[in-house]
């Protein structure tokens, strides 16, 4: 998908690369690394039905480890057009490649102004520093 | 000596044709069960229930209690749980023969007895919260939050408001947000600092006019008594909402304050942890909500009602939400809860709670040293320590030091909660723990931090069941027997 250096990050832990496709632009969204491995082992999944709405901030799947379960929050506005429906049966993958075959949807993108909030790597880092004490 | 054989799964002990007990002709009118239960709703052939006699069924669950903790039988810090000792005295009155024999079909006129016990533990369950409308009938404290939920949701309606959320901080039991989404409501979670207290910068950017119940748990599952709550009350009220008080906590506070002079309008007893009734085992636990005044109408019914000197049923309240369980309720636990707060009077029940706070702040003295505590050195009757340092520097987590704690006779703290704290070891020794027991515990804890990580990961060592593979049992999980 891309290297954790060149993507955007939110507070909750989402990850997003943005590409154009057929005039649109397309966000990618997945978990960081970092997000995976408090979480501890996952248990369950479960994520949003291709061609249902997403909005920034809102929770659009919820995630169950042995610990708890948390809500997956969406770092963008607009549609689902893909899904990695596989992952819920192979939650390995997360914690094996989060950038790459981990990735959990696909947005169109009805809305760019979300993707201003979002930090980029070196951001992200401190936030996960900062969190980690 | 454990008796491996009397353990085995009861349907594993099944021989065809072996009873128990031998019931006697029907001395009344038969009706062919076709006749009373539709072909759609008949199963083709009955259940493969185990046939087992007396003996085999009193030594199957005898011995698989004796593979089990309690609090009976050892410590029991188990955070949030309140897991203090069950006076027996309580139990021999729960089962008088005027309380367990009592029929739930019975006419009030009866059962005047049982009603006036149950018509004054309301009356002191309100006074104890400062809220003075009160019911019984919810059974167990989630389902008191959903019933709770359901009053201020029947409220909204009444008032013509549409309120569709429900907000809670970051370290609410899970299952405030759980009770919100099944009353109908969306939640919203709002931000603690990092000294544990509600963030009330994040509050106020979250309170709009949708806000239906701010969802707030004083003392909060960190131990600590958020002293912003009447500033929180004021905020909310501002905006119409209401203030529900998560009472799992109420161990810490009786007769120091009162959640109804703090700002809440509703609020969740558990009798089965702040009035000592036993968790399970002696029969389920409730959850009693006292709400205001002005929201009393719309309370579950049926609510106990006195006049004069009778008392009675009352199911004529045409604006409640209507039942929310059978009967009167749980009424064990609740005969319990009566008999403790009787036995304890008013000053007992402060000094219980200064001794609950007595006892935690004690243990965290000692604690803190072994493992950080990083909401300070002080707390309510609870405590939340990390083994976040200790995972990072030898790699042993805090499932690793609460299964270790099995090896050497506690039951573990609750772990992984709350989940602001890292690696969290939420601790709560009651009031009803000896300093030689508080002390043994700490001794434990240190001594565990001290051995090697390979045998920490492997623990428990000594226990008739061993670590589980969790992940495995969540993933695959099988919930039901099926014969080979």
């Amino acid at each position: 998908m891309g290297k954790p250096e060149e993507l955007l990050y939110s507070e909750t832990h989402e990850w997003v690369c943005v590409e154009q496709v057929d005039g649109a632009k397309v966000a990618t969204v997945g978990i960081t690394a970092f997000a995976i491995e408090q979480l501890t082992d996952l248990v369950y999944m479960e994520l949003p039905e291709v061609g249902s709405q997403v909005t920034t901030g809102g929770e659009f799947g919820e995630v169950e480890s042995v610990k708890a379960v948390s809500p997956l929050y969406s770092p963008v506005d607009g549609e689902v057009v893909a899904v990695n429906s596989e992952l819920p049966d192979r939650l390995e993958t997360l914690g094996q490649d989060p950038y790459g075959a981990g990735w959990l949807v696909r947005v169109r993108l009805s809305d760019e102004q979300s993707l201003a909030k979002l930090m980029n790597f070196a951001a992200y880092q401190k936030q996960c520093a900062d969190e980690a004490h | 000596m454990r008796n491996v054989r009397a353990s085995q799964l009861i349907f594993e002990l099944s021989k065809a044709g072996r009873r128990a007990a031998h019931l006697p002709h029907c001395d009344v009118p038969c009706r062919d069960v076709k006749e009373l239960i539709g072909d759609e709703h008949r199963a083709d052939a009955p259940p493969p229930l185990p046939e087992v006699a007396e003996p085999e069924i009193v030594r199957h669950f005898t011995n698989l209690s004796q593979l089990n903790m309690s609090v009976d039988t050892h410590f029991y810090p188990l955070g949030s749980c309140t897991m203090k000792h069950n006076p027996k005295r309580n139990e021999r009155l729960a089962s008088l023969p005027g309380i367990i024999d009592v029929h739930p079909c019975q006419p009030d006129a009866t059962i005047q007895g049982l009603l006036q016990l149950l018509f004054e533990l309301q009356v002191m369950l309100g006074e104890i919260s400062g809220l003075p409308a009160v019911s019984l009938q919810p059974a167990a404290g989630a389902h008191g939050e959903l019933a709770a939920l359901m009053v201020a949701a029947a409220c909204f309606r009444d008032r013509g408001e549409r309120r569709t959320k429900v907000l809670a901080p970051d370290t609410a039991h899970g299952t405030n947000p759980a009770s919100a989404r099944m009353a109908g409501f969306d939640t919203v979670t709002v931000k603690s600092t990092p000294a544990g207290l509600v963030d009330l910068d994040d509050l106020r950017a979250k309170l709009d006019d949708q806000i239906g119940v701010f969802m707030i748990t004083n003392p909060n599952t960190l131990g600590i008594f958020d002293g912003q709550v009447a500033k929180i009350a004021e905020l909310v009220h501002a905006r119409g909402g209401l203030i529900y008080l998560d009472g799992a906590n109420m161990n810490a506070i009786l007769g120091i304050t009162r959640p109804g002079d703090f700002g809440a309008d509703m609020m969740h007893y558990n009798p089965h942890k702040t009035f000592s009734g036993p968790h399970g085992g002696g029969g389920p636990g409730a959850g009693p909500i006292c709400v205001t005044a002005a929201l009393g109408e719309y309370l579950p019914v049926p609510v106990v009602r006195r006049d004069g000197d009778r008392y009675s049923l009352d199911f004529d309240r045409p604006r409640s939400i209507g039942r929310v369980r059978t009967f009167f309720g749980n009424v064990g636990v609740l005969v319990r809860a009566y008999c403790y707060l009787l036995t304890h009077g008013a000053e007992g029940l402060r000094e219980a709670s200064a001794l609950a706070l007595l006892n935690a702040n004690y243990l965290l003295s000692r604690v803190r040293h072994i493992l950080p505590v990083p909401q300070g050195d002080r707390c309510m009757h609870e405590f939340v320590a990390s083994a976040a340092a200790l995972k990072k520097e030898r790699g042993v987590s805090a499932m690793d030091v609460a299964k270790r704690l099995l090896d050497y006779g506690f039951h573990s703290p609750t772990v992984y909660f709350p989940l602001t704290v890292p690696e969290a070891v939420m601790i709560e020794p009651t009031e009803t723990e000896s300093k030689e027991t508080l002390d043994a515990f700490a001794e434990a804890l240190f001594r565990i931090t001290e051995e090697p990580a390979d045998l920490l990961h492997e623990a428990p060592h000594t226990t008739p069941v061993s670590r589980p593979d969790e992940v495995q049992a969540a993933r695959r999980t099988i919930l039901k027997w099926t014969p080979c």
